[in-house]
């Protein structure tokens, strides 16, 4: 075994790194979310009372 | 890509670390108790939030918490190796690579500062900053491999979170703030001394200079029992800068006895078997003592505020 290189099933790599986009993605969308949910939250109140003028 | 490397053969693991690995790079035990004491000082903050802003604030502390946590892996990789309690980490267990855990630190880091900077103000943002930065240079790339002192020091990095709850609402750094910072840093010496006393070999081994190993078991004990005086003592102060009633003082009263009691009777403990099993029961209660004594805080505090005790 001295040296040998033992390289995991390419089908579980595979999985795994699909695994990693889709929870990458989901943050990534999940950082999308809050950067509006955060900018309604802070600016919204104040483009309603503009309009309400 | 992580590797696995023993003297006989090199484990190639293609893919890189798995989701579980990252979440436990950003050590989700420790930012449980993080974002529960961040939680304490957010709702005990005199004005108001909006609930959406709060949530925000607490998911950025719990993910600064968890990005220090992963920095601090990436640099502890070589002693979480040797000691049992953190052989099983994703980098000593070759789930995950030192670049991973530095990577996933670095950007949580960054943006839960920025978000939270942006979510509420720039005052709690820097206090979230310095504590990550406290935690994952001054006390894991300095004061832990340095002095005995270690955890005294470095438990402030643990004491802030309450205290940017607190910024997160208000803007400022009160005398109310101070005090919840003050009840968890001094938590912090008997909770982890309890923890090297019952685990002292493999501190010994990894070459950390725990108290226990430097400075011995009489020592610590010593050290344990005037923490916890001066801790119980401390978490009495919140009804006399008005943060808290009766109930809170009852409350904190009772199980700072019992605390007293456990580290009286640590200090009392005679040979290894019976210290290790008093430690042991010592760090375990010391858990649920700041989960009570905070708890019993927010129902004191909202009892009050909603007229339910005087």
């Amino acid at each position: 075994m001295n040296g040998q290189l033992v390289t995991q099933d390419d089908e579980a790599a595979k999985r795994r790194r699909r695994r990693n986009s889709i929870a990458l993605g989901l943050v990534l969308g999940f950082l999308v979310l809050l950067f509006y949910v955060l900018t309604i939250v802070k600016m919204g109140p104040g483009i309603i009372s503009q309009r309400d003028l | 890509m992580a590797f696995v490397e023993d003297s006989n053969s090199l484990t190639v693991t293609a893919g890189g670390a798995r989701v579980e690995d990252y979440v436990a790079l950003l050590k989700p035990r420790v930012m449980s108790l993080v974002v529960f004491t961040a939680i304490i000082g957010l709702l005990l903050a005199p004005s108001g939030i909006n609930p959406v802003i709060a949530v925000i604030a607490i998911l950025c502390i719990a993910v600064g918490a968890g990005g220090s946590g992963a920095l601090n892996m990436w640099f502890d990789a070589d002693i979480d190796a040797v000691m049992s309690r953190t052989a099983n980490r994703p980098i000593p267990a070759g789930r995950a690579t030192r670049g991973e855990a530095l990577a996933l630190g670095l950007i949580c880091s960054g943006f839960s500062v920025m978000i939270l900077g942006l979510a509420t103000n720039w005052l709690a943002a820097g206090l979230l900053a310095f504590t990550i930065f406290f935690y994952a240079v001054i006390y894991t790339m300095w004061l832990k491999r340095s002095t005995p002192q270690n955890i005294v020091i470095g438990g402030a990095a643990g004491a802030f979170p309450p205290m940017i709850g607190w910024a997160a609402v208000t803007g400022d750094v009160s005398l109310a703030s101070c005090v919840l910072f003050l009840i968890i840093f001094l938590w912090t010496p008997p909770h982890f001394w309890a923890l090297a006393l019952y685990k002292q070999g493999d501190y010994g081994a990894a070459g950390i200079p725990m108290l226990p190993n430097v400075a011995g078991e009489q020592a610590t004990k010593t050290q344990i029992l005037l923490y916890s005086v001066i801790l119980v003592a401390t978490s009495l102060l919140p009804q006399a800068i008005g943060l808290s009633g009766w109930l809170y003082t009852g409350v904190a009263a009772v199980t700072g006895a019992s605390f007293l009691f456990i580290a009286v009777r640590l200090y009392r403990s005679a040979g290894a078997p019976q210290m290790k099993k008093v430690a042991r029961s010592l760090f375990t209660y010391s858990l649920s003592y700041l989960f009570v004594i905070f708890f019993a805080l927010i129902v004191d505090h909202w009892g009050r505020m909603i007229g339910w005790i005087g």
